[in-house]
């Protein structure tokens, strides 16, 4: 910076000074083409394999300040039961009519992954481990939120329960409606990061995720997987539905 | 850092109206608030605060992932090169030479003079409701900085959105942040094409010749 000054100090010849006016009208016609062309040509600049590319690794970047920027001990703002938004709304990345129906006799939650003891689980040796309940705000991606009661036991503790590597980076998840997203293994432990069996002290109806989802009141809506049948840890990045397609993957709160 | 405008230049040049630290970051500036309003307009459309979407092809991004992925990109564009010039403007005196003082009373005469087309527009030397303009906008870049950040972190930076009222209020905060600084955007862009010989220095650093006695420079 020092040095373009000097250079604006130094007395300049006329012919010089007429030199650097043209190849400053150059720059700045360049610079203004260069404008006109983003701006006419917003698909191409924006579809553009390059562009696609630094997008891709500003999103990376974001995961590691995210990363970061998570304190584990740091509680979600928790809400009285009157402040519960109703009702509820329903959000999927299909109609409320498609909600799978989960079969609860013959329902298995699968282990996988980084974990000691890898036997399945059935809904009532789930619904036997220790249980809270916490009244969060749910945030979608989209902007809106809503307020909601969910029950289950912490998520901590199933992971204890079952042997996983906690040392290992991420929990992966597999649901029933096809959905998969996974989670860094700092927030799987956070104090309010639930396995959910309930909404509003009720069976978690299929539409919120029969037979249960994650809840997760540090991360986004869609970081909270519903109708879960399998769980793995694991070392290697699993990526998501939504953050294969561009959602930023750590997506905290 | 080197006061720029007290370097000599020859007495036939052309003074100077913006150090070229202004001048960089302004550019860079508004590269940026271009990709973050276009690509906020997209996220807004995702789940709309009004009874109100922006028209599709006037957005940036193709989706909703793709419009967060500008934006969040951006972000850091526009919030490093806005520390650059306020660390600038504090050390270099650009913020208390150009912006200050101003004053109600002149804010007031300098509308009238506008009104009646009187307003001399001396390059290099801002009247009072450009002064009040300027300094709002950067406060306006703050509020939406900062509300944005308790959008993105509602959880870890739950104080700070506290102070918008939360999640909810911080939305409406940056979105109505936005339509402010639209307007500023709008209006500063209608002077720039009602005063063109403005532009041009925008880029050089210099005012155009031509005599220039009622904007002598104080040494610095």
């Amino acid at each position: 910076m020092r040095r373009l000054f000097k250079l604006d100090r130094t007395p300049v010849s006329p012919a010089s000074k007429e030199v650097r006016r043209l190849e400053r009208r150059l720059f700045l016609r360049q610079s203004l083409s260069l404008g006109a062309l983003t701006l006419m040509s917003g698909c191409s600049v924006t579809d553009a394999e390059s562009v696609q590319r630094v997008l891709w690794a500003m999103s990376r970047w974001n995961d590691r300040v995210q990363g970061w920027l998570f304190d584990p001990e740091k509680l979600a703002p928790v809400y009285p039961e009157s402040a519960i938004t109703r009702p509820f709304p329903f959000n999927a990345f299909y109609d409320e009519d498609e909600v799978p129906e989960v079969d609860a006799e013959d329902y298995k939650l699968e282990l996988a992954g980084l974990i000691r003891e890898r036997r399945p689980w059935t809904l009532p040796e789930l619904h036997a481990l220790p249980r809270t309940s916490q009244v969060t705000r749910h945030i979608c991606v989209e902007g809106w939120s809503a307020i909601g009661k969910w029950g289950g036991v912490p998520f901590r503790t199933f992971l204890e329960r079952i042997g996983a590597d906690l040392t290992a980076k991420y929990v992966g998840f597999k649901c029933a409606d096809d959905y998969y997203t996974s989670i860094d293994m700092a927030t799987a432990l956070h104090p309010q990061t639930l396995l959910a069996f309930t909404y509003a002290g009720e069976t978690l109806p299929p539409k919120f995720g029969f037979p249960m989802k994650l809840r997760i009141p540090t991360k986004l809506g869609f970081k909270n997987p519903k109708h879960v049948t399998a769980i793995y840890v694991t070392n290697m990045y699993p990526g998501g539905y939504w953050e294969d397609q561009g959602y930023n993957w750590f997506s905290g709160s | 850092m080197a006061a720029p405008e007290t370097f000599d230049r020859p007495a036939e040049s052309t003074a100077q109206a913006h150090p070229l630290t202004v001048r960089i970051t302004h550019w860079i500036n508004a590269v940026a608030i271009l990709v973050m309003i276009l690509s906020g307009w997209r996220i807004y459309n995702a789940s709309p605060l009004l009874d109100f979407k922006f028209p599709r092809d006037l957005t940036l991004g193709g989706w909703l992932g793709g419009a967060l992925q500008w934006h969040f990109a951006a972000m850091w564009l526009l919030a490093l090169n806005g520390i650059v010039y306020l660390v600038y403007g504090f050390i270099s005196g650009h913020f208390r030479r150009d912006f200050l003082p101003v004053t109600v009373t002149a804010i007031l005469r300098d509308i009238g003079e506008a009104l009646r087309g009187k307003l001399p527009h001396e390059l290099g030397v801002y009247n009072a409701v450009q002064r009040t303009a300027y300094l709002s906008v950067i406060v306006l870049g703050v509020i939406l900085i900062l509300s944005g950040l308790a959008i993105w972190k509602p959880v870890q930076l739950q104080e700070l959105a506290a102070l918008f009222g939360g999640y909810e209020g911080a939305r409406w905060v940056h979105f109505l942040a936005m339509v402010v600084l639209c307007l500023f955007v709008l209006v500063h862009v209608i002077m720039v094409m009602l005063v063109p010989k403005t532009f041009l220095p925008m880029w050089t650093g210099r005012a155009p010749p031509g005599p220039r006695e009622s904007n002598e420079e104080k040494p610095a």
